[in-house]
């Protein structure tokens, strides 16, 4: 039989505000352990919370870039159960009036995924396993997160990393959160199950969770659906659970099975007013929200004549497609689009990478880029000579201008000069010449690397190539 | 200069306290001295403390010596004030008379403490209370019941037991309490003394232990009405830590009560006919008879008003109250702070049921259960639910009533206070007591328990003044005119 998997995607999504949902402590990543908690985070008896406005602006921004419908009013609630992690015995989050319903994730031109909702939260604190014990830091205790939940609309392992690439795309986009997997900041559940290809009626699905990256979301989602085929062609049944991911083992298993039969005892959060959003608010964000990504690269490609790859590639981070934009404006018309679009993808965009530079203010700035690239444009350096200046420039922090002079790069363009250097070339292999006389034209190549090794690549490759072919076929002529 | 010597338990409110403060006529320290002393003799025969000390004391007083020399505004100059032991101190432990918090200390003040220190009162000690406010007569207590100092065989009411015993036997001219079902007005009714519950929302919840977060308020008792206006305009006000807080509050009540004339000339008041009903006793009833004849001939008109669904309160309340109990009692797993077993135990399960199990008491632990109940699935609608229906039902009674009269008039308890153990085996008969002042929890409004008589055993009755939402002024008035003629209560003493 043949089967298709059914997928929705949970993703909680932590909002880069400055202090947490429901209390003034700060939310920066990485600090000492319970280091960032007050009384109300930790669940101190007496204490109340007190919503963080620019949390709800972020999700309002959220809901607006998808397209969901905000609601006036929405509620609060308190999610019970036990754990050392859960400082009050229960999350607040909002459980059935949330305040987004609705909305889509554009993932390509072709592609989108529609939501269920979206809803506020705070985040557990961390437990952590020591050998002799287990400890617990609080500083994550009561962060800001928005839970989006996608429709069970999902039929492949690649769709749903695809999905998650661009929902991640989208909130850095509009500076509502890092995004971050490693860090936490960006984390997915997936629902999957499997049903008869074409079968309206739905199998029954398995959560796992603890899926902290794109890679481990495709393999664990692969592991999972070959797991439920596998079942259900052996006559057994897929059992409703939640599993965990084990990255190192590729494998999903179950997770400790008694706790996950929760009777979550949902109620309305007594110490929260409702939460009242107006229109007023609504449009005062929705005139604050930027270009969103996909809008981006159309025009990317419209105004820059880029191929959709390229407009996409570089409208994903919103820092890159600034800097993109920067760099053809600092050209000023002398360096093609195309180019300065394959340097920031094949050059810029790696090198940040490996360095980690932040991209609002990498080392290689728009405007040494820029600089680069106009020499590159006028013929003073060739492509192969430019990507060594650019090397040269981080390594440095020298202007190109100067990195060119100083080690004599400027390229050759004399066109006695390089003719005397092909002369050389030419009377110092006479077996290749013989063969291209023959008819090989292969051996140009040879002849090329040659000059370019001679000369230190400096040689204008276009003159090299015009002369190289004019000398040779000289030979033919016999002069 | 007021010779100390010649101090008199009961001779001053606190707002003559604070006025002499301020003037120099009367020295902190001896004050307190006189205080120290009295406590010390009768705090442990009431049992109505769980935490005094000199030490935080003489810690306030070298403070406020100092403000008082810079000529700070301090309206509560030198008051001493007892403060239920639910209320968060950064000085003083603060034990819900729970075994779970025995040794529990907050790292901050509650937000009504911290205003009563900025006025420039002094924290006199922690008072008895049922463990984690779930009572009617402090009985439910680690520390052991507290007793009423009018018959030391009967309970002080409950659950602000504690501060009610303290302020009828002078230990301090005022105490704060809390009230979620009547926890002020029926330990103020069976102590003598004046109780306010305040607007739900007019005092900042910060800092006050959760019992049930939407009907928790807390307020104050003293043995004079003015007292009650000078506290309440204290620790009434705006607080941006509690979301439920409200905005706006009306100022200078006291000064204005001091002032007010004995008139209450097209006041109406509506006598509430469901809590006349049968099990009311005899003398109560006709003593809030007596009462309403007094404020009628005040200048007040009385009515009759009916509000049907308070018949629902009951249990209206005990579903609300105990869902919201289950949640917030939650966070005390033995992890973080409090009570943790020292049993052996091989699961983190293990941990939380032992810890719970040991450092709850009977009480505590029938409600939590009770709420978590309420709230399980497949229950939901049927119990917690319907009980916000009904809630929503008996809040817009109240509110029509109150459009048809300003005020209305009820007993706080149908009986005067009962003995020690009496009601303990039998907590439906306890909840039924409450019926007189649960709905005003429900419905949000404010209400002052008022000294209105004496039963056959010599036991303080209480009438209920319930006003709308905000207007503490109005019943303060109100009472005031009441205790302009019948008297002022400071004046009744228990023997001790």
């Amino acid at each position: 039989m043949q089967f298709e998997p059914v997928i929705g995607l949970e993703v909680h999504c932590q909002l880069a505000t400055n202090s947490k949902l429901f209390c003034g402590c700060a939310t920066t990543f990485g600090a000492d352990a319970n280091h960032q908690v007050c009384e109300v985070c930790l669940g101190m008896p007496g204490t109340l919370p007190v919503l963080n406005k620019a949390a709800v602006d972020f999700a309002i921004k959220l809901a607006l870039a998808v397209g969901g419908k905000v609601s006036e009013y929405s509620v609060f609630a308190r999610k019970q159960y036990f754990y050392p992690d859960l400082p009050k015995g229960y999350q607040i989050t909002q459980f059935d009036q949330p305040y987004c319903e609705g909305g889509t994730v554009q993932v390509d031109q072709e592609t989108k995924v529609e939501l269920i909702r979206i809803h506020i939260e705070e985040d557990a604190g961390k437990n952590i396993h020591a050998r002799e014990a287990s400890h617990i830091d609080y500083n994550r205790a009561g962060m800001p997160l928005a839970e989006i939940v996608s429709k069970p609309v999902i039929r492949s392992a690649a769709e749903a990393a695809a999905y998650l690439r661009s929902l991640r795309s989208l909130v850095r986009h509009i500076g509502i959160s890092d995004g971050n997997l490693e860090e936490g900041s960006f984390r997915c559940d997936a629902n999957v199950s499997i049903k008869p290809l074409g079968s309206p009626v739905l199998g029954t699905r398995c959560e796992i969770k603890n899926l902290n990256s794109f890679r481990n979301v495709e393999r664990a989602i692969n592991f999972e659906i070959e797991r439920q085929r596998d079942l259900i062609t052996n006559g057994s049944k897929v059992v409703q659970q939640t599993l965990l991911f084990d990255a190192d083992s590729g494998r999903t298993a179950p997770m400790r099975s008694k706790e996950e039969s929760h009777d979550y005892r949902y109620f309305p959060e007594p110490d929260l007013p409702l939460l009242h959003i107006t229109q007023a608010r609504i449009d005062r964000i929705k005139a604050e929200l930027p270009e969103l990504p996909l809008a981006m690269a159309t025009r990317f490609a419209a105004q820059y004549g880029l191929p959709e790859q390229d407009a996409q590639l570089l409208t994903q981070d919103k820092d890159v497609a600034a800097y993109f934009e920067r760099s053809v404006l600092a050209c000023g018309g002398s360096v093609a689009s195309k180019i300065v679009a394959n340097w920031v993808i094949g050059e810029v965009v790696p090198a940040a990478g490996q360095n980690n530079w932040d991209m609002r203010q990498p080392v290689i700035d728009h405007s040494s880029l820029a600089d680069l690239l106009k020499l590159l444009g006028v013929g003073t350096i060739s492509s192969k000579i430019a990507k060594s200046v650019f090397e040269e420039m981080i390594k440095t922090g020298d202007k190109p201008e100067h990195i060119v002079n100083r080690l004599g790069l400027v390229q050759v363009s004399d066109e006695s000069a390089i003719a005397e250097i092909v002369e050389q070339v030419i009377n110092g292999n006479p077996d290749q010449v013989a063969q291209y006389l023959a008819g090989k034209d292969k051996v140009l190549g040879f002849f090329v690397g040659q000059i370019m090794r001679v000369s230190k690549g400096k040689m204008n490759p276009g003159l090299v190539n015009s002369i190289l072919i004019k000398k040779l076929d000289e030979r033919r002529d016999g002069k | 200069m007021t010779n100390i010597a010649a101090f008199q338990p009961y001779q001053f409110s606190a707002n003559e306290i604070s006025k002499r403060v301020r003037s120099g006529d009367l020295k902190i320290r001896d004050l307190s001295e006189f205080y120290l002393t009295r406590t010390q003799q009768l705090a442990s025969r009431l049992n109505s403390h769980i935490y005094h000390h000199i030490q935080p004391i003489e810690l306030q007083i070298q403070a406020l010596e100092k403000r008082l020399l810079d000529r700070e505004h301090l309206p509560m100059a030198g008051v001493p004030v007892l403060i239920k032991d639910n209320i968060c101190t950064h000085d003083m432990p603060t034990t819900c008379a729970s075994k779970m918090l025995e040794n529990f200390r907050p790292t901050y003040d509650a937000y009504v403490v911290e205003r009563l220190r900025r006025a420039g009162a002094i924290i006199f000690g922690k008072t008895n209370l049922d463990e984690f406010a779930m009572g009617s007569s402090s009985e439910n207590s680690s520390f052991g019941p507290t007793l009423n100092p009018w018959d030391l065989t009967r309970v002080p009411g409950g659950s602000s037991g504690g501060s009610a015993a303290a302020v009828a036997a002078d230990l301090a001219p005022v105490a704060l309490g809390s009230d979620t079902g009547g926890s002020i007005r029926q330990p103020a009714s069976f102590c003598g003394v004046y109780g306010l519950k305040p607007t739900y929302g007019a005092v900042s919840r910060y800092g006050l232990v959760s019992y049930a977060s939407s009907l928790d308020q807390i307020g104050s008792f003293a043995r004079d009405v003015v007292d009650i206006a000078l506290v309440h305009e204290v620790i009434a006000g705006h607080d941006p830590r509690d979301s439920t807080s409200r905005k706006n509050m009306a100022s200078s009540i006291h000064n204005d009560l001091l002032n007010a004339k004995p008139d209450l000339k097209g006041l109406r008041i509506g006598l509430v006919r469901e809590l006349f009903s049968s099990g009311l006793e005899e003398t109560i009833d006709s003593a809030i008879k007596v009462a309403a004849k007094i404020l009628q001939s005040l200048g007040a008109e009385i009515y009759d008003v009916s509000i049907p669904s308070l018949k629902y309160s009951v249990s209206s309340y005990y579903l609300i109250a105990t869902a919201e109990a289950s949640a917030n009692l939650a966070r005390y797993d033995g992890i973080r702070y409090g009570h943790r077993t020292k049993e052996q135990v091989t699961s983190l399960k293990e941990l939380y049921k032992k810890s719970r199990q040991e450092g709850f008491g009977q009480e505590v632990k029938q409600r939590i259960m009770l709420g978590t109940f309420a709230l399980s699935s497949g229950y939901y609608d049927a119990y917690y639910g319907k009980a916000s229906q009904a809630r929503r039902l008996i809040s817009s009674e109240f509110n029509k009533a109150l459009e048809e009269v300003d005020i209305l008039l009820s007993p706080v308890a149908p009986t005067t206070a009962f003995k020690l153990g009496e009601k303990t085996s039998d907590p439906l008969t306890m909840y039924l007591g409450d019926i007189c002042t649960l709905g005003v929890n429900l419905a949000g409004l404010p209400a002052l328990s008022v000294p209105c008589g004496w039963d056959k055993n010599n036991l303080p009755i209480g009438m209920q003044l319930i006003g709308r939402p905000l207007s503490e002024k109005q019943l303060l008035t109100t009472a005031k005119a009441y205790e302009y003629v019948v008297g002022s209560s400071l004046k009744r003493q228990p023997a001790l």
